[in-house]
């Protein structure tokens, strides 16, 4: 694992000279900053229940369909096609720290981007003299499951990367599999079939799968090790899933 | 135990096979290579010389057979294989983004060149592949000629025992293919060099020996000069006389009973014409043919000269024999 951190560094400046990812930034901060601007808005106008974090985080689900993808396709669908993957496997470094080195550059990038909206509720904290505003609970909640779901989502992203050889195969796959990991599984469970009670197994999967419903119980404090476990096993199951398949294309190659 | 005084073979490959889905790519390859050699893989196209070469490098698996690199098995250690070679792939793939010192000294550090050394190293090879106006552009601006440099720059860097290099002057204009050529001369004696290219007036100047590959099988292998004499056979002439063609003939077979005309031109306006003459024997007939045929006074001679036959010739007469021999694709 010795070559890990000069892939990891190398990835890291590669991600930051490519176009791509400050597309992802733009478009990132400029739709959250959006979502803010008019969270204020509906502030403004009238009192609301709860802290501006929690209907913030909320949203989370809109830029990381959008950022994810830009983030994580180039990653290794691209030095598929380029040949360049040859190149690089065929000096000592192993399969395990090529992937690992591209998936920590990627995610690092993510919870940057992420921390950069901390600028958001510092503009909020300096302009709003209202100490209510700013619960800082919420807040470090929000960014918490931020932390933590994002290990997932950029793992299902270089998974997708992995097993295509087209950049823009890539992006749709994960943009797809993020969707219905996210989305989907909120209104899964309305299913009639899954009322059933054969179907009682498949139904308490789902319910733990909630990803809303992790997002609300960090949001008010409460972090379960049970979400936080179903995000580490997703991601290593991910990642291991991503290296097999950079290792089984090569032998069919 | 006594120390074994010769060195392992740089490559050694034996009753290499790989098959996809049926179809053997490479059946039955097996050559051998002494540290500091210069060899030449030439084959035609999907004749399998890349297939070969990704094999010794470890990135692709065989399916059997027998492949050390320096005496370390390439199945068992492709972990100690990548710190012996230096590869340089087909079409010669490099990051777009990247200038030309990064990219040495992030590959420099893959290959685990220490630190301390890394930058001195870089630089060496910087003026070896005459690299040094450009070590600050970013690869994707440069010219096909510099990127085939930085390639084999890429390759020699760690300064590896064995580089691999796949058809490293493709694409290249005859100034560049001269450097090219120049720089992989050096490399000799200290480096063990395979290359495989098309372009086999370079290769006969270059490699000490040649391998020649088709259909996955090894047709020919040794010095140029043996090649010629195993593929082709025979010493050739060319003549330009004028006179009677059945007299030269009846000449001819008496200075050399083997000595035969294998083509003649169409007589031009002064009646000369052009002859190719093949004889089996392999010591200089020069002298002779030129006395006999110049005291005749049926001919008048103007031009006497051995050929050559080029190691184009060479392969094709030796790719042509397996197409031959070989109709249908190995089935395995």
């Amino acid at each position: 694992m010795k070559h890990f951190f000069t892939i990891l560094n190398h990835e890291i400046r590669i991600l930051l000279v490519s176009p791509s990812t400050y597309i992802a930034a733009v478009v990132f901060l400029s739709v959250m900053g959006f979502i803010f601007t008019m969270m204020m808005d509906i502030y403004s106008a009238a009192a609301q229940e709860t802290t501006p974090a929690v209907i913030f985080f909320q949203y989370f689900w809109v830029p990381v369909l959008v950022m994810v993808p830009l983030l994580t396709m180039k990653s290794i669908a691209e030095e598929r096609r380029l040949g360049t993957l040859e190149t690089l496997l065929t000096t000592p470094v192993s399969t395990v720290e090529v992937v690992l080195g591209k998936y920590f550059a990627a995610y690092f990038l993510y919870i940057s981007l992420w921390a950069s909206t901390g600028g958001f509720f510092y503009i909020l904290h300096r302009f709003a003299r209202d100490a209510r505003f700013i619960d800082l609970g919420p807040l470090a909640g929000g960014y918490a499951f931020i932390a933590i779901s994002g290990l997932l989502f950029v793992a299902i992203g270089i998974a997708a990367s992995a097993i295509s050889r087209n950049q823009a195969v890539a992006a749709l796959f994960s943009g797809a599999a993020l969707l219905a990991l996210i989305v989907g599984s909120n209104f899964l469970p309305n299913v009639e079939l899954l009322h059933n009670d054969v179907m009682r197994p498949i139904k308490t999967v789902i319910d733990y799968a909630q990803v809303f419903q992790h997002l609300a119980d960090f949001s008010h404090g409460v972090v379960d090790t049970r979400q936080v476990l179903f995000y580490l096993s997703g991601t290593v199951l991910a990642l291991i899933f991503s290296i097999f398949s950079v290792e089984v294309k090569l032998l069919h190659s | 135990m006594p120390e074994d005084p010769t060195p392992p073979p740089a490559i050694e490959v034996k009753n290499l096979v790989k098959s996809y889905a049926g179809v053997a790519a490479v059946s039955d390859v097996s050559f051998t290579v002494k540290p500091g050699e210069i060899i030449g893989f030439l084959g035609p196209n999907g004749a399998g010389k890349s297939t070969t070469m990704r094999i010794l490098t470890g990135f692709l698996p065989a399916t059997s057979g027998i492949v050390n690199l320096c005496g370390v098995p390439v199945a068992s250690n492709p972990d100690a294989i990548k710190r012996l070679i230096g590869y340089m792939p087909e079409n010669n793939p490099l990051p777009e983004d990247m200038r030309v010192t990064e990219y040495l000294y992030y590959r420099g550090r893959l290959k685990e060149v220490p630190r301390r050394k890394l930058s001195a190293r870089i630089d060496e090879v910087l003026e070896l592949c005459d690299l040094k106006r450009v070590r600050h552009r970013i690869i994707g601006k440069l010219s096909k000629g510099f990127r085939q440099r930085v390639g084999i720059a890429e390759a020699v860097l760690a300064e590896p025992p064995v580089i691999i290099m796949d058809e490293p002057t493709i694409g290249l204009d005859p100034h560049q293919i001269l450097i090219v050529r120049d720089l992989i001369a050096s490399l000799r004696g200290r480096m063990t060099v395979l290359i495989s290219s098309h372009i086999l007036p370079e290769i006969e100047v270059t490699c000490d020996r040649v391998v020649i590959i088709n259909q996955g099988r090894i047709v020919a292998s040794g010095t140029p000069n043996e090649l010629r004499r195993e593929i082709l056979g025979h010493c050739a002439y060319k003549l330009e006389l004028a006179g009677e063609v059945a007299a030269l003939a009846v000449a001819l077979a008496q200075v050399e009973t083997t000595l035969v005309i294998t083509s003649q031109s169409e007589a031009d306006d002064a009646g000369f014409r052009t002859f190719h003459l093949t004889t089996e024997r392999d010591d200089p007939l020069g002298e002779e043919l030129l006395r006999v045929l110049s005291s005749d006074p049926r001919f008048r001679l103007r031009g006497l000269a051995q050929e050559r036959p080029s190691l184009e010739d060479v392969f094709l007469a030796a790719t042509r024999r397996t197409w031959e021999m070989v109709d249908t694709p190995a089935k395995r």
